[in-house]
């Protein structure tokens, strides 16, 4: 097996990892980093837990190399919220609505949500529930993931419309 | 909201009732949840299995050589070397199978992909590749994979007679019931074959089991309930509880899957004692859509009789259910029959009801087990509506049971006070203008467009507590700390359920506090008492209880300490919004935490006698059952060239009581109806006829996606129960309600081309085409079972044990016999002493919970017959009939309406 060194940022810190080739990037993330909100539903590709933010686009981490995260800006759930603490539009706006009950498939939804809702995507209420059609959620029939994605797309987050 | 709910001694604010922001999203949302994989422990190492290639065999040798040279590996074990700490694999009730269970496979294979030995090595991945080398040589047997291979193949497990694994009831329709029947205007049959399912909780099974000396047990594992899972391993091991301790902080979803630890799990535990090392296994989604165990594969006929107003005059039913190779628990779903009929006014109903074993994956509970009920029932109601010219909501209206019919007792004895489905029903209609959807699904029929409309109704029993062992009340221990902030410790545990917010908002509400000043600490069986967790829908009704009951008595508490230290009357105390207050006496308003200190530190100022610091236990036991009502609506659009089926619109009356919160009582309900959806339109867990299971990716396995799933709307109707704060269970219901509603909207959207003559599922848009072109589109309308058919060459027919008895024996009944009982909660092991005086018997029964005397019997020849009366779970006679053959004795016993069991046993040694 053959190992890589890789210099890349983690959400907002720099690093340099040494990574065995078929390592994920999700299992790099979680068992080196110790980014465990980066979650695993199914390791194929298909339910979104895992996804994270990688140079801007919403990437399923189960599905791309560490060593392929050479010299990329990666940000994941840990990454979203302030410093301080407070908590991203994203994150609020699921709260908000009531979009979380295990919280298993929170963190990939987050991702998605925030590659979504930055300045550039200026994604509408559509696009966002287009693209959730991404990631599986077995535990609230998505409805305040719905409610999220109208919050977001209609800058409504706060005013207490999410609920 | 909530009007019912009298606060004495509070202020104004309330919790109850208030969509509040969740306690446990700030964890959740930051990525700072703990799930099992989430655990890491010094020194831990990594389990992967090897696992049957083949349906059943024979193994013939198991090849390990090659995978313990593997760099990284520790240890590769078999069934023959974690038999040295011996452990009984246990059902939800506590109870031994009658067959053998074991954590990996001894000798013999009974299902593709049962786990036959354990890698352990330095990382998952290493195990894993170390488990792909581990060669295991089977000779393959023909596999029984479907419930009509079951009924006429060879016993899959040695020792029995035939594959059934429980059985109930009785087959021949009696006589009156049959004079019903032939009397009635329509007699009527639906037959649904409902699919297999996968659990699917996004979080896969996983644990880490951690032997910390020679005393103590550690697991981390993701579950419905720390405590039930403690339990059950301190039984399964033979260990006290006290040894071992379950942390569970946060599970990501179970409905079922989870109450307690099966193989693989087992087979980690015993092997982290073996070699005193921590080890963990996190199972990967291809296991666990084929090696975690499996729900619903059933077929049910629900035969029923209508006069020509559409009123029942008496049903049948018929239910089988594959129970795979080793469920956790065999079962004949008894439940079904209880709740068939429970809302309405059905005068008879008799069933027979059966588990089958088969080389599949076994059975584990999902979310409303029973639900074929619901299903068949509100299916056959709308076909019934349809040949009799009766609309959905008339055929409903007139069978039903109202409020104003209660008190009132169903076909099979259950007492029915405040169940609402007829109300919940007109609620319903009162948001749905059903004359205009006729009208625009009549406009819409003439310009080729398919629409639907679905109802159905229905009770279901939740919060059950008191008659089986795991189901027993909730413990709640509140207390407010010297700072004035509150903690509690419940029984409860959430895999999404929230309850750490629900339980925190009836602990405010009653104690006068602020929801932000309480904090719930669950998941972790050192803390707290016993309670099964997610089981039944019972959290909010029980533990609500005892949350609200515990405040009270703490609040009381406070007001007591208060009036004395401020020289006031406790009934003028109030506690509102963390203040204490003296009504009329506004200068005497103290923090609580002023209070708090005093009850902690200051002994000499607190009442003479009374018990210092502010802290306050409750275990609430509610009535045995409460029941939750709801009638749905649901909108269909049927694509008549593609069969594809769009959802657009979904109403929800339910009728759950007191709500907690609105936001989690839609939560659970949404997320139930989500689940119903990919039932009856998506998922499917396929075997092939060599016992192959299909579907072993989310690429096959189809759950329903945000696009499957409309907005739901919600009728909240609250009547609230007897229990402590009025609550009824939730958790459940939409699984249940969905299934029916939905195929009903179908069934209605295609009535123009036809009836869905047998309801299979998933309803594709091939099955949908079989309706629409009339002809087999999709190639299954023939074969009842999705699974393949394949003739199963019988091995000799297993012979009923009546045809065996011959020659009288020497013996006779006389003495003491071992025998087993085949309960629906399991089968029961008891001794029986039987003294014969010419044609008269008398004698006992005994089994650990106690010895019961019988007198009064019969016997003829080898023929006993015998009564015995039993308080538990209810009243009911067992009548048994047995026929003694040598040393062996068989036959039924008659449990009242709940039919016939089976008894077997043999002479005691
Ligand atoms: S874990 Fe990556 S998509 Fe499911
Ligand atoms: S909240 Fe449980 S899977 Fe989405």
């Amino acid at each position: 097996m053959s190992e890589h060194a890789i210099a890349w940022t983690v959400n907002a810190h720099p690093r340099r990892d040494r990574v065995e080739a078929r390592t994920s990037l999700a299992d790099h993330l979680r068992l080196e980093v110790g980014c465990t909100g980066v979650h695993l539903g199914c390791e194929h590709g298909v339910c979104g837990a895992c996804t994270v933010i990688v140079d801007g686009r919403a990437v399923r981490s189960c599905l791309m190399l560490a060593v392929q995260a050479d010299g990329a800006c990666v940000t994941t759930v840990e990454g979203l919220a302030a410093p301080d603490g407070t908590l991203h539009t994203v994150q609020q706006a699921m709260r908000e609505a009531h979009g979380v009950q295990c919280g298993f498939c929170t963190p990939g939804v987050l991702m998605t949500f925030a590659a979504l809702s930055s300045d550039a995507a200026k994604a509408d209420e559509q696009a966002m529930i287009a693209a959730m059609s991404g990631h599986i959620c077995r535990c609230t029939g998505y409805q305040g993931i719905r409610r999220a994605a109208k919050a977001l797309a209609d800058k409504a987050v706060g005013s207490g419309q999410g609920t | 909201m909530n009007a019912e709910i009298s606060g004495h001694g509070l202020g104004a604010s309330r919790w109850i009732g208030k969509r509040v922001p969740r306690k446990e999203d700030p964890r959740l949302l930051t990525g700072r949840g703990q799930f099992v994989d989430d655990v890491v422990l010094p020194g831990m190492l990594h389990v992967a299995f090897a696992r049957s290639p083949v349906a059943c065999g024979r193994i013939i040798s198991i090849d390990r050589e090659a995978a313990q040279q593997m760099p990284g590996v520790h240890a590769v074990l078999t069934a023959a070397d974690i038999a040295a700490r011996p452990i009984r694999m246990l059902s939800f009730f506590f109870t031994e199978a009658e067959i053998a269970i074991a954590p990996l496979a001894d000798g013999h294979v009974s299902y593709l992909g049962e786990p036959v030995a354990l890698v352990v090595a330095e990382s998952r991945a290493m195990a894993e590749d170390a488990a792909a080398l581990v060669e295991i040589a089977c000779e393959e047997g023909q596999p029984i994979v479907s419930i009509a291979q079951a009924r006429t193949g060879a016993p899959i497990h040695p020792g029995m007679d035939s594959n059934i694994a429980a059985e109930i009831g009785d087959e021949e329709i009696d006589e009156e019931l049959e004079q019903r029947l032939a009397a009635s205007a329509l007699r009527i049959r639906q037959k649904v074959v409902h699919q297999r399912i996968s659990q699917a909780p996004m979080e896969t099974r996983g644990v880490i089991a951690s032997r910390d000396g020679p005393e103590e047990l550690t697991l981390w594992i993701t579950c419905q309930s720390p405590h039930l899972v403690a339990r059950w391993v301190s039984l399964a091991l033979d260990l006290p509880d006290s040894a071992i301790r379950v942390i569970a902080k946060d599970v990501g979803g179970a409905f079922g899957l989870k109450n307690h630890p099966w193989k693989e799990e087992c087979a980690v535990i015993v092997a982290a004692l073996l070699l005193g090392k921590p080890l963990k296994w996190i199972e990967d989604r291809y296991e666990a859509l084929t090696a975690s165990n499996q729900a619903r594969e059933a077929e049910m006929t629900l035969e029923a009789g209508f006069d020509a107003e559409g009123r029942l005059t008496g049903s049948h039913g018929i239910y089988d259910c594959n129970n795979g190779a080793f469920p956790q628990g065999a079962d004949s779903n008894i439940a079904v029959h209880m709740f068939v009929w429970a809302a309405y006014r059905q005068p008879a109903y008799a069933f027979v009801s059966r588990g089958w074993y088969t080389n599949t994956n076994g059975l584990a509970a999902y979310r409303g087990p029973w639900a074929m009920e619901s299903l068949v029932r509100e299916t056959l109601l709308d076909k019934a509506g349809r040949r009799l010219g009766i609309d959905p909501v008339e055929i409903r209206r007139r069978n039903l049971v109202y409020l104003a019919d209660q008190p009132a007792t169903s076909s099979m004895g259950i007492p029915l006070e405040d169940i609402t489905p007829g109300e919940c029903l007109e609620k319903l209609l009162q948001h749905f203008d059903m004359a205009q959807f006729r009208r625009e699904q009549a406009k819409a029929r003439s310009e080729g467009r398919y629409l639907g409309v679905g109802i159905a109704a229905y009770v279901e029993p939740t919060g059950s507590a008191g008659s089986m062992a795991p189901m027993t009340g909730e413990l709640a221990q509140v207390r407010i700390e010297p700072t004035g902030k509150v903690t509690a410790t419940m029984s409860t545990h959430s895999q999404g359920h929230g309850t750490a917010t629900t339980m925190a908002q009836c602990i405010a509400d009653r104690l006068g506090v602020r929801y932000e000043d309480v904090t719930v600490f669950e998941g972790d069986s050192s803390r707290g008492g016993f309670g099964p967790g997610a089981a039944g829908s019972r959290q909010g009704v029980i533990a609500g209880g005892a949350a609200i009951r515990c405040s009270e008595l703490l609040a009381d508490k406070v007001r007591t300490v208060a009036a004395h230290l401020l020289n006031a009357s406790p009934d003028s105390v109030v506690l509102s919004d963390g203040m204490v207050h003296v009504e009329g006496a506004p200068e005497m308003t103290r923090p609580l935490s002023e209070i708090a200190a005093i009850a902690y530190g200051e002994p000499d100022r607190l009442p003479p006698d009374l018990e210092t610091g502010l802290e306050m236990q409750f275990r609430y036991q509610p009535p045995p059952m409460t029941f939750t009502s709801a009638a749905h609506l649901a909108i269909v659009e049927v694509d008549a060239e593609t069969g594809f089926v769009t959802i657009l619109r979904w109403i929800s009356s339910e009728d759950c009581g007191t709500v907690i919160n609105p936001a989690v009582v839609e939560g659970q309900i949404s997320g139930g109806l989500a689940q119903a959806i990919g039932m009856v339109l998506l998922e499917d867990m396929p075997y092939d006829a060599h016992g192959n299971p299909l579907a072993a990716t989310f690429k096959d396995y189809l759950l329903p996606g945000i696009g499957d799933v409309p907005v739901f709307e919600f009728v909240h109707a609250n009547t609230p129960s007897r229990t402590i704060g009025g609550m009824r269970g939730v958790g459940e219901g939409g699984a249940i309600i969905g299934p029916p509603t939905l195929v009903n909207a179908i069934a209605d959207a295609l009535s123009p081309f036809g009836e869905i003559e047998e309801l299979v599922l998933p309803l594709t848009p091939a099955r949908i085409l079989d309706v629409i072109e009339q002809r087999d589109v999709s190639g299954t309308s023939k074969a009842n079972s999705p699974v393949a058919e394949t003739p199963v060459t019988l091995s000799p027919e297993p012979v009923p044990a009546e045809d065996v008895v011959q020659g009288v024996s020497a013996a006779g009944p006389a003495g003491d016999w071992d025998m087993v009982l085949k309960t629906p909660m399991g089968p029961q092991a008891m001794q029986a002493h039987f003294d014969v005086e010419g044609s008269a018997l008398r004698g006992y029964l005994a089994a650990p919970e106690g010895r019961q005397e019988f007198r009064g019997g019969i016997v003829e020849g080898n023929r006993l017959r015998f009564d015995l009366k039993v308080e538990k779970p209810m009243k009911i006679t067992l009548k048994y009939d047995l026929e003694v053959s040598g040393d062996a004795i068989a036959g039924k016993c008659k449990m009242g309406m709940f039919g016939s069991a089976k008894v077997t046993g043999k002479r005691a040694p």
